[in-house]
């Protein structure tokens, strides 16, 4: 492991200036990814810019009734929130359903966004890896690769985001701030991933220094009746291997308001908006459901040792939509 | 001053009541040092350079950049290592060439030890070993298992295991069966990662060399120092106080022999620990097994023909065979009877010895294969098993030192609720889970292996036994202060147990069941004597008065018999057929497994090993890459064992079966536990959804099935 310098950052424009001074530093938050790829070699910073400081703590009720996310609120304090199980439960269950107790107490929200994928050709410096070290390209392809995407990947890179949180805040149409030396900015998370294409090595639209500061969730009037279901090869402490995060309005037993996104399926948090516009206006029903993920996963391009997700896709799909279509059904005779 | 022992008024019956472990208030606090926790003054770091290539050799080593790093002592490495004694046979028989580091530059697998980088701190070493620049000529390797690979063959058999036994016309009775079970089983490449890593310090001290290590033998391991590095058995001594587990794993291993050539060039103390991924290649694992087993029957289920046929892969370096066949000869007779262990030599590192060697994945094909003989006869898998129960060792002819298999099924099945049982899969529902449950046979061969122990009467009235015993987190120091408390008829506050030290003598490794039982025959030896001539009066000299035994001649002595302990496996599970998602909802297993000293370290013991069997049934399973021939993410995020989550209550209980040929009674519990869980998980898993999985682990991809098929059939084979 490489020696470095540590500085612990007081407010945000001292953090980004500390990092501007150093070309190969990190802010570290809970250091839950980064320190293990420390440890791997996968990264070797010359200095580590502790944000954990910064006063970004905060959750808070926005003006327009969303809500607003400090990055270094952490995985626990989010998930316990009030305000945020009542209002979007799908992104407490998503991030419950990460990791362990312990690394939820020290995990951040602007950490979890950019984590790395975990793919083992990524974190094994002895072997190739595109995203790693740019042209020496991915032997996930031809080799083990059954935790792989099957949607928007690229002969380049085939790797997976791990986050569960991120599926449930794209479903909410999250927004990611952040703040560079000209100050601060904006993003949609459906526009904070890029695209993998032959450039898998550049995972996201900030600028090179720039620091998380928080996301902004809007209201979700339709999003009470949300939930997130997570697949993985043990019950516990285990990274997605397929996941669904949905919000579903249904009166009359038509769907009024979908949302819908799925992890562990692609580079990125990924957003079904095929499936949400085959949904919406359409019958609440199994085979409407399934005709939904279908739309969605007509785009899959699995491995062949990955096929399996397209079908744990679409069942999850078909599962979540008819539980939460009897939430909303039983919602409806309550209220009436 | 001398003090008097006056025999206090005898406490018998320490053995089989409840001790909490002797070194247990040291373990929670902290008190108790693992090998890599103690400190040395002059202390030099090591840190191991692996091959990252799987077959080749070396082109060139580049140490001086290395050499010029921060707080850099020295490399060694083929090019400057003292040359090791090759061709000896020791304790374990031929050495794993694993073991002669730094001699050649062939790479024989990937994980090859390559190097040792030494430095002042750990750190430092790391770095350097990191930074270290090795060229290797490439050249191609297999590490494709699979049955039928072309070179598979049949090992040599040994006295005391042979590789293939017949009995009987296979071919005609299988003509003859009216019910025919054919089919195939493959378990992955497992590994065993004890929560402590392989740690060693080692250094010179007048003469000896002396090692401070972790291990399940260190008489073992100093025997085999001694071959390697050409020295007196008397000049090695290695120390292993406590272990944070072993399961096999922990025997002699490159990190030993690099810590001792270390101190050599070195003339300080060096201490060498294996990092997860390097326990990967070197400290050994359980091999993947492909299996066929075919079961002839009459329709009632009676057994005309069993064959079991097992294959395991091992290196090109040492022949390591997983011996999944054997367990049919000691479980079920058969008109005709063949079984048969075979091997493949692959371009990866050297298999071994992981819990219930043999009988875990044996275990699992075959108790899987009679529960579908069970399910094509008709008959309840409990009653296909008493159908089938031999007088004697349906293969040797010989009569069992004791079998309680069938006491362990009627009492389990009387605790799980067995009899309430509708055999047809498929009809149970809880929400989106299906539901099942299986059973399974368990069984482990009862061993003892000579040993020597001594105990002293010290003249303050207490005993001091001494053993080169290893606790290797089982509860092995606690057992025994309790077996010798009893020996001594004295209370087991008056007793002091200290093992883990070579200069204590020839003692059998924790290892194959028999640690406790081979130890505790000595010290049950050594103690009688002990108080025969502490019997005579007379005071006790400051030094004490010291008994000694040796177990070789009565070991020797015991007639040739099938012993071996037994247990019944119960399981439910739940499984989600959507989601492919398998969930353990309760486990219990009934063991007979002679005389239990400690009834809850026994009972950690077998439910530990339960636990095991439930992450083998689902979870473990390590991956190599093709291309590269090496892991895919070899550490334990990627190499998944059960989590708390998945782990629901396992309860594990025992029959009444004290061995009559042992001085205490006892035969053995390590590995009997995880027999057979396995299959019966998986014999569960095809109760819930009506669908065979004979591939291990029962991974949901393997358990998923469309939305619109998900609904479960009679009975469905999945391979």
């Amino acid at each position: 492991m490489r020696e470095f310098d540590y500085r612990r950052a007081s407010d945000v424009p001292g953090a980004v200036a500390l990092l501007g001074a150093e070309p190969e530093a990190h802010y570290l938050g809970g250091g839950t990814n980064l320190v293990d790829l420390m440890k791997s070699g996968v990264e070797r910073p010359a200095l580590l810019v502790d944000v954990r400081e910064l006063p970004l703590d905060r959750i808070e009720v926005t003006d327009d009734g969303g809500l607003h996310v400090g990055a270094t609120v952490t995985n626990s304090d989010l998930a316990a929130h009030p305000e945020v199980r009542r209002r979007y439960p799908a992104l407490t269950q998503a991030v419950l359903a990460g990791a362990s107790g312990q690394l939820r107490n020290m995990a951040t929200v602007g950490g979890n966004l950019l984590q790395r994928t975990r793919c083992a050709y990524f974190t094994d410096v002895s072997k190739p890896c595109n995203k790693r070290v740019p042209g020496s390209g991915c032997p996930a392809i031809a080799g083990e690769h059954h935790n792989h995407a099957i949607l928007g990947a690229s002969p380049h890179c085939v790797a997976v985001h791990p986050s569960d949180m991120g599926v449930a805040l794209t479903a909410f149409d999250a927004v990611v701030h952040y703040v560079t030396a000209e100050g601060p900015h904006e993003v949609p998370l459906a526009e904070f991933y890029l695209p993998v294409g032959a450039t898998p090595h550049r995972e996201t639209a900030l600028p090179a220094g720039a620091l998380i500061t928080g996301i902004t969730l809007p209201p979700a009037p339709d999003a009470a009746a949300s939930c997130y279901r997570k697949v993985r090869e043990r019950a516990s402490y285990a990274f997605a291997i397929g996941s669904v995060a949905a919000a579903l309005d249904v009166r009359d037993g038509t769907v009024r308001a979908a949302r819908l996104a799925f992890g562990a399926v692609a580079s990125r948090p990924w957003r079904a908006h095929a499936a949400e516009r085959a949904l919406i206006g359409g019958p609440a029903t199994a085979e409407a459901f399934a005709a939904a993920a279908d739309a969605e996963l007509a785009a899959a391009e699995p491995l062949p040792g990955n096929a399996y997700k397209v079908t744990l896709i679409r069942n999850l799909v078909v599962a979540v939509l008819t539980e939460l279509a009897a939430e909303c059904r039983r919602t409806e005779e309550a209220t009436r | 001053m001398t003090t008097a022992t006056t025999p206090t008024a005898p406490v018998v019956g320490a053995v089989g009541t409840a001790h909490t472990r002797v070194e247990g208030r040291d373990k929670v606090t902290g008190a108790a040092r693992y090998a890599a926790e103690i400190p040395f003054a002059e202390l030099a770091h090591g840190w191991l350079v692996v091959s990252t290539v799987t077959r080749g050799r070396i082109r060139s080593i580049d140490a001086a950049p290395v050499l010029a790093m921060p707080g850099v002592l020295t490399v060694l490495h083929h090019g400057n290592a003292q040359p090791l004694e090759t061709q000896y046979t020791g304790p374990m028989g031929a050495p794993d060439p694993t073991l002669q580091i730094f001699q050649h530059d062939r790479v024989p697998h990937a994980g090859w030890p390559v190097a040792l980088v030494v430095a002042e701190t750990s750190e430092q070493a790391r770095e350097a070993a990191e930074s270290l620049v090795v060229e290797y000529d490439l050249e191609p390797h297999d590490v494709a298992f699979a049955d039928g690979h072309p070179g598979t063959y049949v090992p040599e058999s040994t006295p005391r295991a042979a590789a293939e036994r017949t009995k009987g016309d296979l071919a005609a009775e299988l003509d003859a069966s009216a019910v025919v079970v054919d089919a195939e089983y493959t378990t992955p490449e497992e590994h065993h990662h004890p929560m402590e890593p392989h740690a060693a310090t080692a250094y010179w001290d007048s003469g000896r060399l002396e090692v401070v290590d972790t291990n399940q033998g260190s008489i073992y391991v100093a025997q085999e120092l001694a071959q390697l590095f050409s020295l007196d058995a008397s000049a090695v001594r290695v120390r292993s106080e406590h272990v944070g587990g072993g399961f096999g794993a922990k025997g002699t291993r490159a990190h030993q022999v690099a810590a001792a050539m270390a101190a050599t060039v070195l003339h300080r103390p060096v201490r060498v620990v294996l990092t997860r991924r390097q326990m990967f290649s070197l400290i050994g694992y359980r091999s993947p097994t492909a299996q066929r087993v075919r079961l002839g029957a009459d329709a009632d289920g009676r057994l005309r023909a069993l064959h079991h046929q097992g294959l395991n892969q091992t290196s090109t370096v040492y022949e390591f065979v997983e011996r999944s066949a054997d367990v049919a000869r000691a479980m079920y007779d058969a008109d005709a009877h063949h079984t048969v262990n075979r091997v493949v030599r692959l371009d990866v590192p050297s298999p071994t010895y992981m819990r219930a060697p043999g009988e875990a994945p044996g275990s699992f094909a075959l108790e899987c294969a009679l529960d579908e003989l069970a399910e094509r006869c008709g008959v309840d898998p409990i009653v296909l098993r008493a159908r089938n129960e031999p007088a004697v060792g349906p293969v040797s002819g010989l009569p069992y030192s004791s079998r309680k298999l069938l006491d362990c099924f009627e009492v389990g099945a009387g605790r799980f609720g067995w009899a309430e049982r509708d055999p047809r899969p498929g009809l149970r529902r809880d929400g989106r889970w299906l539901l099942g449950t299986g059973t399974a046979a368990a069984s482990f061969p009862t061993l003892a292996g000579p040993s020597t122990a001594a105990v002293t009467a010290e003249a303050d009235g207490t005993f001091t036994v001494r053993i080169t015993a290893a606790d290797v987190g089982t509860g092995a120091r606690t057992a025994l202060t309790l077996v010798a408390a009893d020996a001594l008829e004295v209370s087991p506050d008056r007793v002091t147990v200290r093992i883990g030290d070579s200069d204590f003598g020839q003692a059998m490794l924790a290892g194959g069941s028999a640690g406790t039982r081979s130890w505790s025959w000595a010290v049950t030896l050594a103690a009688h004597d002990l108080r025969e001539q502490l019997a005579l009066g007379g005071h006790v000299p400051p030094e004490g008065i010291t008994a000694r035994s040796d177990t070789t001649a009565a070991i020797g002595a015991l007639p040739p018999r099938e012993r071996h302990a037994y247990g019944a496996q119960f399981a439910e599970v739940a499984v989600d057929v959507t989601t492919g998602e398998v969930r353990v909802r309760r486990m219990l297993g009934v063991f007979a497994a002679g005389r239990i000293v400690n009834p809850l370290t026994a009972r950690n013991q077998f439910v530990g090993g339960m636990i095991w069997g439930l992450s083998m049934a689902l979870h473990e399973e390590a991956v190599r890459d093709g291309a590269t021939g090496t892991h895919v993410a070899p550490d334990l995020a990627g190499y998944h064992v059960a989590a708390n989550a998945d782990v629901p209550l396992v309860e594990a209980d025992w029959v009444d079966d004290p061995d009559d040929e042992d001085p205490v009674g006892i035969k053995g519990i390590g590995e009997v536990g995880i027999v057979g869980a396995a299959a019966a998980i998986a014999n569960a898993v095809w109760h819930a959804t009506g669908v065979r999985h004979r591939h291990l682990p029962i991974r949901p991809d393997r358990v998923l099935a469309p939305w619109d098929e998900a609904l479960p059939r009679p009975s469905e084979d999945r391979d």
